[in-house]
């Protein structure tokens, strides 16, 4: 079972939908996701971003539809092995606020199987609480930590099994301009080794430069999906984008 | 990692989660002294209390504080949201499953040791020689285990059920009946002290194995399904 991340080259949405009682939160979404690609998710709140999210995640079970990895449909891959290349920041830190950061990062690692020995797990996740900025505040329980804090902490937890597939539901939530740097620059480092990432932001402006792809949903409907070249989107591109993908809809239902 | 490897991990997060916050062994603990408390001030100046009252006594109080502290447990869980982070990590459901299990178990096992010296001291409870105490303690084990069995799957599987404070308790007692029953009558049969009754505990014993028995099977079963996805 592979442990470390970019084990996943491609993964496929075909004709997705996923209806809850007589709502329908996603509609025929269709999409591939390769290797290294940093994909943005834009649409107003209850467009479905999040039910896509939770799909790609395996928490949410389609109505319709398929998902493949690797070209294969999940249904027929080992789950063990699916979990171990998947990792979700979503809305909730999902630490235990009873812990200190480092037995967070500890144990999340120790349920991943990362590190090997006691030693080398302790060195990586100290590593990790360095790279997240919380050195200082390792042995502190995480409920005495900042709003900021508990994402920075969150945000290592996703990173500490190094995921082939990353999805990141509003990360820059909490986040200061130090912050908003540092996960700028942990996204840019996970593409760089491979791993497919899927953000959904209203932060655009950290966001551009990262992505080579951005999609827009509308109603559970992939609406737009534009590329980029990395590090060639702006901000004002990403607005423009978002706002002719509402102005074609209002043009059409006119 | 193996699975006790999975479920080790498991259960030393959920204890040492428990000792930091000690909210629920605090809350879980007291309560059940004050049901016993209470329960020994209705015979205050009137009649002694029966076998059969003090084993009722006994089960009532587990059962009642034991579910307070269920629900509780499975609430923290949720309020991080991390119940999540656990069902999408690599890890067998199985082992999710049997860590909850034992952690409910230690958890009823903490109040089992409030109400036993309660009902030792305050009714004046006799257990008998040494095999009935060990009658006694596997009755309450696995009385508590067949709990636990049940209260660890529908706990976790609850979710964000926006009601599920109610449905857990009106979803675990009516399953948790046959066993909370069994625990009753044969901790009476151990209190009773006679050989006859004695072998009456002992069959007792062997429903609470199979019932336990089947209810951990079910909930192997059954937990991967109810828990997995929306």
């Amino acid at each position: 079972m592979p442990t470390d991340g970019g084990a996943v080259s491609h993964v496929t949405l075909r004709g997705i939908y996923k209806d809850y009682g007589p709502k329908r939160a996603l509609s025929d979404v269709s999409l591939t996701l390769e290797k290294g690609q940093v994909l943005a998710l834009l649409g107003e709140n209850g467009a479905g971003k999040s039910t896509l999210l939770g799909v790609l995640a395996l928490q949410i079970r389609p109505t319709r539809g398929q998902l493949l990895f690797d070209g294969q449909d999940v249904s027929e891959l080992d789950g063990l092995w699916l979990r171990q290349n998947l990792s979700l920041l979503s809305h909730e830190p999902r630490c235990y606020s009873d812990l200190t950061a480092r037995e967070n990062l500890v144990f999340f690692a120790r349920l991943y199987g990362v590190g090997g020995s006691d030693a080398a797990r302790q060195s990586l996740v100290s590593e990790l609480l360095a790279r997240v900025g919380l050195s200082s505040a390792a042995d502190r329980p995480s409920r005495t930590f900042s709003r900021g804090m508990v994402q920075r902490l969150a945000i290592a937890r996703a990173l500490v099994h190094r995921p082939g597939l990353l999805l990141l539901d509003e990360p820059y939530t909490g986040l200061d301009q130090e912050g908003v740097r540092l996960l700028s620059s942990l996204i840019a480092e996970e593409r760089a080794r491979g791993a497919i990432i899927v953000v959904i932001s209203h932060d655009f402006e950290p966001l551009a430069s990262l992505l080579d792809t951005a999609a827009v949903l509308r109603r559970g409907r992939l609406e737009k999906t534009q590329r980029y070249e990395p590090g060639t989107c702006s901000r004002d591109q990403l607005l423009s984008l978002y706002t002719r993908a509402a102005e074609q809809r209002a043009g059409r239902s006119a | 990692m193996s699975l006790l490897g999975q479920v080790a991990l498991l259960l030393w997060k959920d204890v040492r989660v428990e000792w930091r916050a000690r909210e629920l062994i605090y809350a879980t603990m007291l309560f059940s002294a004050i049901i016993v408390l209470l329960f020994s001030f209705s015979f205050l100046g009137g009649a002694p209390p029966t076998v059969e009252t003090m084993s009722g006594v006994l089960w009532v109080a587990i059962a009642l504080s034991g579910m307070l502290g269920i629900g509780r447990s499975f609430e923290r869980e949720r309020e991080a949201d991390t119940l999540r982070a656990l069902l999408l990590a690599p890890i067998d459901r199985s082992a999710l499953y049997l860590a909850k299990l034992l952690s409910i178990t230690l958890l009823m096992l903490l109040t089992a040791s409030v109400v036993v010296p309660g009902l030792l001291l305050l009714f004046g409870m006799k257990v008998g020689p040494g095999s009935a105490w060990l009658y006694f303690v596997t009755l309450l084990l696995l009385g508590i285990i067949g709990f636990a069995a049940v209260a660890a799957l529908f706990g976790a599987s609850l979710g964000r059920a926006r009601v599920r404070e109610v449905l857990l308790p009106l979803l675990v007692y009516p399953l948790v009946v046959p066993a909370l029953l069994a625990g009753a009558r044969g901790c009476y049969g151990v209190l009773y002290g006679t050989a006859e009754s004695m072998t009456d505990a002992l069959r007792w014993i062997k429903f609470l194995l199979v019932f336990d028995s089947m209810a951990v099977i079910l909930g192997l079963w059954l937990f991967e399904p109810l828990c997995a996805q929306e």
